[in-house]
C-alpha cells in the first residue's frame, strides 16, 4: 500500500518556485528522511501535503485518498520555531489536542480523551510534567510534548517537520527510538532532517529533495556521492531564475496547473 | 423577540440599562480580546474599529431612509446599523488583505492606511447630515445608553457569546497552532473570516460603549491583564470577561458621580488599573510574586553555600560528633565574628543547625546534613562531569560548579550519575557524599 502519493505538486511562494513538480509514491511502514540543503523545500514538501501552503499544481493522495478524506489517519507535528511558547496552555492541553481530529469539533473531552493524552504524555516520559506551561520546558521537553500530540491521534502517517531541531543528545536518541518503535507498529514516518551524517543511520528511506525530487528510495542506494552532489550542487539557479522571472514579466507561469 | 426585550428593556433606569450593557461589553469585547492578544492581531482590532465607523454612520443613513420608505418601524434600526458595520469591517480586512497581496508593503502600513481612510471617510460622511446618535459610537455613551443602543449591544454579544463557546476548540488551536488546524481537518480559512466577523460585532458592542478610540484599549487592555494571570486557556477567557465588566461597571459608576466625564476614557482607565494590579501582583508572572522569587532563589543559594562550607569543615576534620567550632568555620568563609554569627543564625532559623557547648560547636541537623550533603554532591558531580566529558583542565571547574551546584535537579542527576558510572570521589580526590545515606559521625 502506497502512504503517500504525490504527483506533480507544485509551489510557488511570492512568485518564487519552492517545489517543481514533485512526483513520488512513498510505501507503507517506513522510516523515511526527507533530505536537502537549506531552502531546498523541504518543510515546504510537507506543508503542501497537509494544505498548510497551497499548492500551485499537481495533487497528493494519503492512502490512495485526497488529503483531506484521509486527515485522522495523519499526525502532524509542525516546526517549533511555528509555536508561541507563552500562549496559555499546559503540556496536558496539547497533547490533549491529538484527541480532538475523533472527538470532531463540538463534543466535550471527557475521560476517554484524558486517558488517551496521558498515555501519549507517558510515552514521551513527559507525564511528569503534565501541569506545566509550555514555555516553562526546555527545547527537548517542547519537542516531546508535541510529538506526544502527534501520538494521541493514533495516526496511521506521521509527518514530521525538523523534530530533532534545538533538541539534546539524550532527547534525539529518545525521539528515534520512538520513531522506530511506530514503524514496529506498521506506522509510516516521513521526517524532514538536516543532519546528512545522522540521516544515514536513522532512516530506511531517504527523499532527496532541492526544489525537485532528486532521488527516493532506500537509503543504501540513494546515499551515493554522486545523489548527493546532485542535490547539494545547487545546479537548479538558472531554472529557479527564469521561472521567478517569467512570473514577474507575465509571460506566464513555467509550471502551469495541473489538476488531477 | 426584540420586541420583548425592547419592551422588558424601556422601563429601566440609565444605571441599569448602563450595568447590563456592561455585561454585554463583557462577553462581547472581553471574549473576543482573548483571541486578538494571543493573535498578535492588536493592531487589526484597532484597524477594524476605525474601518466600522463608515458602516455605522451608513447604517444610520440607511436606517432613516427606509424608516422613511416604511420599511422599517425605527429610524435607528439596530440590524441594519449591525450590518453596515459588518459590510465596513469585512472590507477593510479585505483591503488589507488585497494590500498585502499586491504590493510589498508590510501589515503595519497596510492597517494604517486603511485605519485611517476608512475613519476620514466615515467623519466626511456624517457631515452630510449628522444623524443624531452616530455621536454615541464615535465618543461612546455608556452612561447615556437607550434601550434601543441596548438592543444592538445584547443582540451582538449573543451572537459572539454563543459562537466563542460552540467553536472554542476550533478558534484555540486556530489561533495557537494553525498548521495543526488543517491537521484536524478545521476549515481554517472559514474560522478566520468567521473570527473576523465576530470581531467586527465586539467592535460595535465597545464603540457604543467607549467610542471609536478607545475600542482597541477595551480589546487589549483585559484580555493582557488576563494573560498575566494565568496559564491556562479557559481561565484567561473568564478572567478577561471578568475585567471588562469590572472595568466597564467602576468606570460608570466613577463617571457618573463626576458629571462632567465621558464614561468612555473612565471606563479604559479602569481598565489600566486593572492591569498595573496585576503588572505588579499577579501570581507567578507578576513584579512582586518575581521579586519573592529571585529573594527566595538568593536566600537559598545563600544558605546551600554556608552549608557546604560548615561540611567542608567537618569534612577536613573528620566529621568530629561534636561537630565544628566557630573558628575554624569563620577561617573558611573568611569572616569576622560578627558576620560569621549573622549566617549561623540563619541556618538555625531555618532549622539546618544546632549549636552545642554554649554556641561554639556547629552540628547539622538531619535536614541540614541532607542539604549540605546534596550540595557537595552536586558541586563534585559537576567538577567530575566537566573534567571527563568535557575535557577541562581539573583546576578550571570549580567556578563552573559553584553556580551549576544550585541547579541540578534530581533527574539531571541521575542522569549524571549513570552517565560517569556512579562515581565515588571528584577529579580532586574528595569523595562524593549521598545526601540519602545517614550522616557520618565519629567519635574522637
Amino acid at each position: 500500500m502506497i502512504a503517500l502519493e504525490t504527483h506533480d505538486l507544485t509551489v510557488t511562494y511570492r512568485k518564487r518556485p519552492v517545489l517543481y513538480g514533485i512526483d513520488v509514491a512513498i510505501p507503507e511502514g517506513n522510516l523515511i528522511g526527507i533530505v536537502g540543503p537549506n531552502g531546498a523545500g523541504k518543510s515546504t514538501l510537507i506543508k503542501a501535503v497537509m494544505g498548510v501552503v497551497r499548492s500551485t499544481g499537481g495533487w497528493v493522495k494519503v492512502f490512495g485518498k485526497p488529503v483531506k478524506e484521509s486527515l485522522t489517519r495523519i499526525g502532524y507535528v509542525p516546526q517549533r520555531e511555528s509555536i508561541d511558547w507563552e500562549f496559555p496552555v499546559t503540556v496536558m492541553d496539547v497533547a490533549l489536542m491529538g484527541t480532538y481530529g475523533k472527538l470532531g469539533p463540538f463534543r466535550w473531552v471527557g475521560e476517554e480523551q484524558r486517558r488517551r493524552a496521558r498515555e501519549a504524555l507517558e510515552r514521551v516520559g513527559m507525564l511528569p510534567y503534565a501541569k506545566r506551561q509550555i514555555g516553562n520546558l526546555s527545547g527537548g521537553q517542547q519537542q516531546r510534548v508535541f510529538l506526544a500530540r502527534a501520538l494521541a491521534q493514533d495516526s496511521d502517517l506521521y509527518l514530521m517537520d525538523e523534530p530533532f531541531a534545538g533538541v539534546d543528545a539524550a532527547t534525539e536518541s529518545a525521539i528515534v527510538e520512538l520513531l522506530k518503535d511506530l514503524r514496529s507498529q506498521g506506522k509510516t514516518v516521513i521526517v524532514v532532517h538536516h543532519d546528512l551524517q545522522s540521516a544515514r543511520e536513522y532512516f530506511d528511506m531517504l527523499l532527496l529533495l532541492n526544489m525537485r525530487l532528486v532521488a527516493f528510495g532506500p537509503t543504501a542506494e540513494v546515499f551515493t556521492t554522486e545523489l548527493l552532489q546532485k542535490t547539494y550542487g545547487g545546479r537548479l539557479t538558472i531554472l529557479s531564475e527564469m521561472a521567478e522571472k517569467a512570473a514577474r514579466e507575465g509571460t506566464g507561469k513555467l509550471h502551469p496547473k495541473n489538476e488531477p | 423577540m426584540s420586541g420583548i426585550l425592547a419592551a422588558g428593556l424601556t422601563g429601566l433606569s440609565g444605571l441599569t440599562l448602563a450595568l447590563i450593557a456592561s455585561l454585554a461589553l463583557g462577553v462581547a469585547s472581553g471574549l473576543l480580546g482573548t483571541f486578538v492578544v494571543l493573535r498578535r492581531e492588536s493592531l487589526f482590532g484597532d484597524m477594524l474599529s476605525h474601518a466600522v465607523f463608515p458602516g455605522v454612520v451608513a447604517g444610520f443613513f440607511l436606517s432613516a431612509w427606509l424608516a422613511k420608505e416604511g420599511w422599517v418601524e425605527n429610524a435607528k434600526n439596530p440590524l441594519v446599523i449591525l450590518f453596515c458595520a459588518l459590510v465596513a469591517g469585512v472590507l477593510g480586512a479585505v483591503v488589507v488583505t488585497v494590500l498585502g497581496n499586491t504590493t510589498r508593503l508590510k501589515q503595519d502600513a497596510r492597517l494604517g492606511i486603511v485605519l485611517s481612510i476608512f475613519f476620514a471617510g466615515g467623519i466626511a460622511l456624517f457631515g452630510f447630515g449628522q444623524p443624531a446618535g452616530v455621536q454615541g459610537f464615535l465618543y461612546g455613551q455608556m452612561a447615556a445608553i437607550d434601550a434601543t443602543d441596548l438592543r444592538l449591544m445584547l443582540g451582538a454579544a449573543a451572537i459572539v457569546g454563543v459562537a466563542v463557546l460552540l467553536f472554542r476548540r476550533p478558534l484555540m488551536v486556530v489561533s495557537f497552532d494553525e498548521g495543526y488546524a488543517h491537521n484536524l481537518g478545521y476549515p481554517v480559512t472559514w474560522l478566520t473570516l468567521m473570527f473576523s466577523v465576530l470581531l467586527t460585532m465586539s467592535v460595535v458592542v465597545a464603540m457604543q460603549a467607549v467610542g471609536v478610540v478607545l475600542v482597541s484599549a477595551m480589546l487589549i487592555t483585559p484580555a493582557a491583564t488576563a494573560h498575566l494571570m494565568t496559564d491556562r486557556f479557559p481561565r484567561m477567557m473568564v478572567l478577561s470577561v471578568l475585567f471588562t465588566i469590572l472595568a466597564s461597571v467602576g468606570g460608570t459608576l466613577l463617571s457618573g458621580s463626576v458629571s462632567d466625564f465621558a464614561a468612555g476614557p473612565v471606563i479604559a482607565l479602569c481598565a489600566t488599573a486593572l492591569f498595573v494590579l496585576a503588572y505588579v501582583f499577579a501570581p507567578r508572572h507578576g513584579l512582586a510574586a518575581r521579586f519573592w522569587h529571585d529573594r527566595g532563589q538568593r536566600q537559598r543559594i545563600q544558605r546551600e553555600n554556608v552549608l557546604k562550607d560548615i561540611y567542608r569543615v567537618l569534612e577536613r576534620e573528620g566529621f568530629p560528633a561534636e561537630g565544628a567550632t566557630v573558628g575554624a568555620f569563620e577561617a573558611e568563609r573568611r569572616l569576622d565574628r560578627e558576620g560569621a554569627e549573622r549566617e549561623l543564625k540563619m541556618l538555625e532559623d531555618a532549622g539546618a543547625l544546632i549549636r552545642r557547648n554554649g554556641g561554639e560547636r556547629l552540628v547539622l541537623s538531619e535536614e541540614g546534613w541532607r542539604q549540605a550533603a546534596r550540595v557537595v554532591r552536586n558541586h563534585r558531580l559537576w567538577e567530575l562531569y566537566l573534567t571527563n566529558e568535557a575535557a577541562y583542565q581539573a583546576d578550571h571547574v570549580h567556578d563552573d560548579a559553584e553556580i551549576v551546584e544550585h541547579l541540578l535537579g534530581e533527574e539531571a542527576i541521575q542522569r549524571l550519575e549513570a552517565e560517569l558510572g556512579f562515581p565515588k570521589t571528584d577529579p580532586h580526590g574528595s569523595p562524593i557524599p549521598q545526601p540519602s545515606a545517614p550522616p557520618i559521625h565519629t567519635t574522637s
